[in-house]
């Protein structure tokens, strides 16, 4: 399961046609995550902010007993806080960071379904038109009427984000 | 059950059989008439030739027993322990770590010349063979009495090549005793019942019989008697003489033979007392010790809020129970520190001899028990500091003299715990730190500018600074500026600290303080804000309320009068920047970091925890303040503070807000 987890980094298709997803929403938009990666999903659990910590994992959380980090990447993708609702769930991942395997819960205000994607559905993240960072984004996969976005998670959690402002988001 | 792989056991084995050797040489090499110690260096290498034979260390097994040889002579007074000796053993140990960690290298020229050396040192002559054949044979009449386990032929071991072997020592008389043989209708075919007396007379050592069993000696009892020394005339007539009474057929073993095993079994039996289990086997356990001390004080919590007398009488015993499993775990997880000191007797031992100078070692507080990831990763740092004292601080015997000290330098080694700290101090007493030469070396290298006013903390700090050296000269030991930063970084990763003294002229102190870092500490609960916290409760020194008039006039100054003495405070509320009202009356919880004494201005202390300590996340280790975090009863998180970085964040805000107001 690493070395898949490995070789995710370098492509995520892997010459593979079809990519069984796990589908949520965060702030209107649909995301997906390789469905191997899914530990587990969860609801809202009683959060801890870490002062002093990258806005975008300002908390941890209590995963049977494991402390956790909780990220938000609507951070990432500078998206709008959307109070938490009935749906709201953590996804629970675990991805491998230079080298690593670390678990990490996700926010997101939906959980959608574990569906298959087809390879030929799918587009490079378009170089304009969008103001999100395009290396945080794996590629953009077309289901109908509308994009599923695969964020490219190994970038985002290493990347350098703002430390936390004057108030963390949740706490 | 299962087995990790025997050469790995092996390799663990023999590391820590060349490490006694060491010991054992190095003590020697003191007192050259330490019977005990050439006992000891023996028993090592015969053990060593022993096991690496059976785990296919072939070429180990034929060099060591050379060595062997050597140390067998001195133990039987034949020639006398040198200094020259120990130090060839000594190098054919090196040699023989070599052996063990790559057998299938090219060793062979590297064997020759160090047993020519070895030869050299025993007796001057080259001619190892002529040495044994010296010494005339005596015949001895050993009595063994041997049992095997029962179930040994189903594990391969057949006892009548034992036998065989012992025969071709000497002239031997077997007898078996098969009064442990039951009845026809209870005999299990594959089990053996028959244990058996052997009598041997042989011109071979004892050794010599323990090799026969060898392999079998671990599961097996065995008693060997030395009976009489015979003449060899004396040879055939022995068996039949009255010492040798006990030879009736089927008589069992005397009580007294069994009763009494000989030295070498009684440290066998001694050492297998300790069972060697791998780390992350006692990591593993630790984890669920903590997953049960986390259950528990959620037991305490529900027990403590229901009237129910028989559940808090229960919930009392858990907490009780869990409370010495977890002081158990953790004594299991401690090691003493003699290990870790012992490896540098022998560096210093090469370094006195590289250098020309005369070191003497004196370690202290070895009893000193930490943390087994701890030990290990200090030994590199360490090194380097004793290199360096030794190569930079110490000076040569002349200049030691001439300024009027002893003849051999001294570096001290010793460790101490100190209020949840491990205490590690090098000094030495040589020239001390040159705090001219530092301050010019790192005005070149553009690490300070010109003339900056730094305290003498900050500058000796500088000798940490990657690439930074004041040795004029490059020696084989140090001098290349790599080793003092690796100390830094290594440290820093312990979460410990480096403090330096130094006196010129009298010689240098570095003491490293590193955390104990065990997996669970008791912690002393505090609430800022919304966020609850724990704080090391062996950092804590005392708790008291701010008061209303202290609290105000400390809006310019933060630190309040404690006894007479002055104690800054920190406020955590800012520190963190809850963003939430104050509580009405703030606490301050004291506490001592190493030299200074810090008050931490919390809304609530809410009590003591027993805090199992959980690593944070990789995606949070730039976050200084936090050591880790914890589980609380009520299954919340709580971050456990970092007391001494909180204080440096705290100071850096702190200049940050000067700077800006």
């Amino acid at each position: 399961m690493n070395q898949a987890i490995a070789k995710l980094s370098e492509d995520l298709w892997n010459g593979r046609d079809e990519l069984e997803v796990l589908t949520f929403e965060i702030a209107g938009e649909t995301f997906a995550l390789e469905a191997f990666i899914v530990q587990e999903i969860l609801d809202l659990l009683p959060e801890t902010s870490v002062p002093g910590a990258k806005a975008f994992v300002g908390a941890v959380i209590n995963f049977r007993g494991k402390v956790i980090p909780l990220a938000d990447i609507r951070l990432a993708f500078g998206m709008e806080a959307t109070k938490p609702t009935i749906d709201s769930r953590i996804i629970v991942i675990e991805i491998e960071i230079d080298g690593e395997p670390v678990l990490a819960g996700i926010r997101t205000d939906k959980v959608n379904e574990v569906t298959t994607l087809l390879q030929s559905a799918s587009e490079p993240p378009p170089s304009v038109g969008m103001r999100w960072r395009p290396d945080f984004i794996n590629c953009l996969v077309k289901r109908g009427s509308e994009f599923i976005i695969l964020p490219n998670l190994q970038v985002i959690f290493s990347a350098k984000h703002e430390h936390a402002s004057a108030t963390t988001p949740h706490g | 059950m299962s087995f990790p792989d025997p050469i790995a056991v092996f390799r663990t084995e023999a590391a820590e059989l060349l490490e006694q050797i060491e010991a054992g040489l190095l003590d020697l090499n003191v007192n050259l008439g330490d019977k005990d110690q050439v006992d000891a260096v023996f028993r090592g290498l015969h053990t060593l030739k022993g096991s690496g034979a059976m785990f296919g260390f072939e070429a180990l097994a034929a060099f060591t027993h050379h060595c062997e040889t050597a140390f067998d002579r001195v133990r039987k007074g034949e020639v006398p322990a040198t200094h020259a000796l120990v130090t060839a053993v000594l190098e054919a140990k090196d040699h023989m770590r070599a052996l063990v960690e790559t057998p299938s290298g090219d060793h062979e020229a590297m064997s020759e010349v160090l047993l020519l050396n070895l030869r050299h040192a025993v007796d001057g002559s080259g001619d190892p063979a002529a040495a044994p054949a010296a010494k005339t044979p005596a015949q001895t009449l050993f009595k063994i009495c041997f049992s095997l386990p029962r179930n040994c032929m189903a594990n391969g071991t057949n006892p009548l090549p034992l036998l065989d072997e012992l025969r071709d020592l000497g002239t031997c008389r077997v007898v078996a005793d098969r009064s442990g043989i039951p009845a026809l209708d209870a005999l299990v075919a594959t089990d053996l019942h028959i244990t058996w007396d052997v009598e041997l007379l042989t011109d071979q050592p004892r050794s010599a019989i323990d090799d026969v069993f060898i392999f079998v000696m671990d599961d097996m009892d065995l008693a060997v008697e030395e009976i009489a020394v015979a003449a060899p005339e004396a040879a055939m007539a022995a068996p039949t003489r009255p010492a040798a009474a006990p030879v009736a057929a089927e008589t069992p073993a005397p009580a007294a033979a069994l009763a009494a095993p000989a030295p070498g079994d009684a440290k066998a039996a001694k050492a297998n007392e300790n069972v060697r289990v791998p780390a992350e086997k006692l990591d593993e356990l630790m984890d669920r010790v903590g997953e049960l001390v986390i259950a528990q004080s959620r037991l305490s919590q529900l027990a403590g809020g229901s009237g129910d007398l028989t559940l808090r009488a229960v919930s009392e015993d858990v907490e009780r129970l869990s409370g010495e499993l977890r002081d158990t775990m953790m004594v299991l997880r401690m090691v003493p520190v003699t290990h870790l000191f012992s490896r540098f007797r022998r560096l210093v031992h090469d370094l006195a001899n590289e250098t020309g100078k005369r070191i003497e070692l004196i370690t202290e507080g070895e009893t000193t028990e930490v943390d087994k990831s701890v030990i290990e990763r200090l030994a590199d740092p360490l090194v380097h500091l004793v290199r360096n004292s030794c190569d930079h601080g110490l000076e040569t015997a002349d200049e030691r003299l001439a300024s009027g000290k002893t003849e051999a330098g001294h570096i001290h080694l010793s460790a101490r715990q100190q209020a949840g700290e491990v205490i590690i101090t090098i000094k030495d007493d040589g020239r001390g730190i040159n705090k001219d030469r530092v301050r010019a070396k790192a005005e070149s290298s553009g690490l300070i500018t010109a003339n900056a006013s730094l305290s003498d903390q900050e500058l000796y700090q500088l000798i940490f600074q990657p690439g930074f050296s004041t040795a004029s000269e490059v020696t084989n030991l140090s001098g290349r500026g790599v080793g003092m930063d690796v100390v830094k970084r290594t440290i820093d990763a312990l979460r410990g600290t480096i403090n330096v003294v130094s006196r010129p002229g009298e010689g240098s102190e570095i003491s490293l303080a590193i955390p104990l870092t065990l997996a669970i500490i008791d912690g002393l609960l505090v609430r800022v804000g919304n966020g609850r916290y724990v704080i090391p409760l062996s950092a804590v020194e005392e708790c008291l309320e701010l008061s209303v008039e202290e609290d105000m006039r400390s809006r310019g100054r933060s630190f309040i009068s404690l006894r007479d003495s002055l104690v800054p405070f920190l406020r955590l509320r800012d520190l963190f920047r809850t963003g939430t009202k104050p509580d009405q009356f703030q606490k301050v919880v004291v506490i001592s970091t190493g030299s200074e004494r810090v008050g931490l201005v919390v809304d609530q202390i809410i009590g003591d925890h027993q805090t199992v300590i959980k690593g944070m996340s990789k995606l949070h280790h730039d976050v200084a303040t936090f050591s880790g975090a914890t589980i609380l009863g009520d299954g919340d998180v709580a971050l456990i503070l970092d007391v001494g970085h909180l204080v440096a964040e705290g100071q850096q805000q702190e200049a940050h807000l000067r700077a800006a107001g």
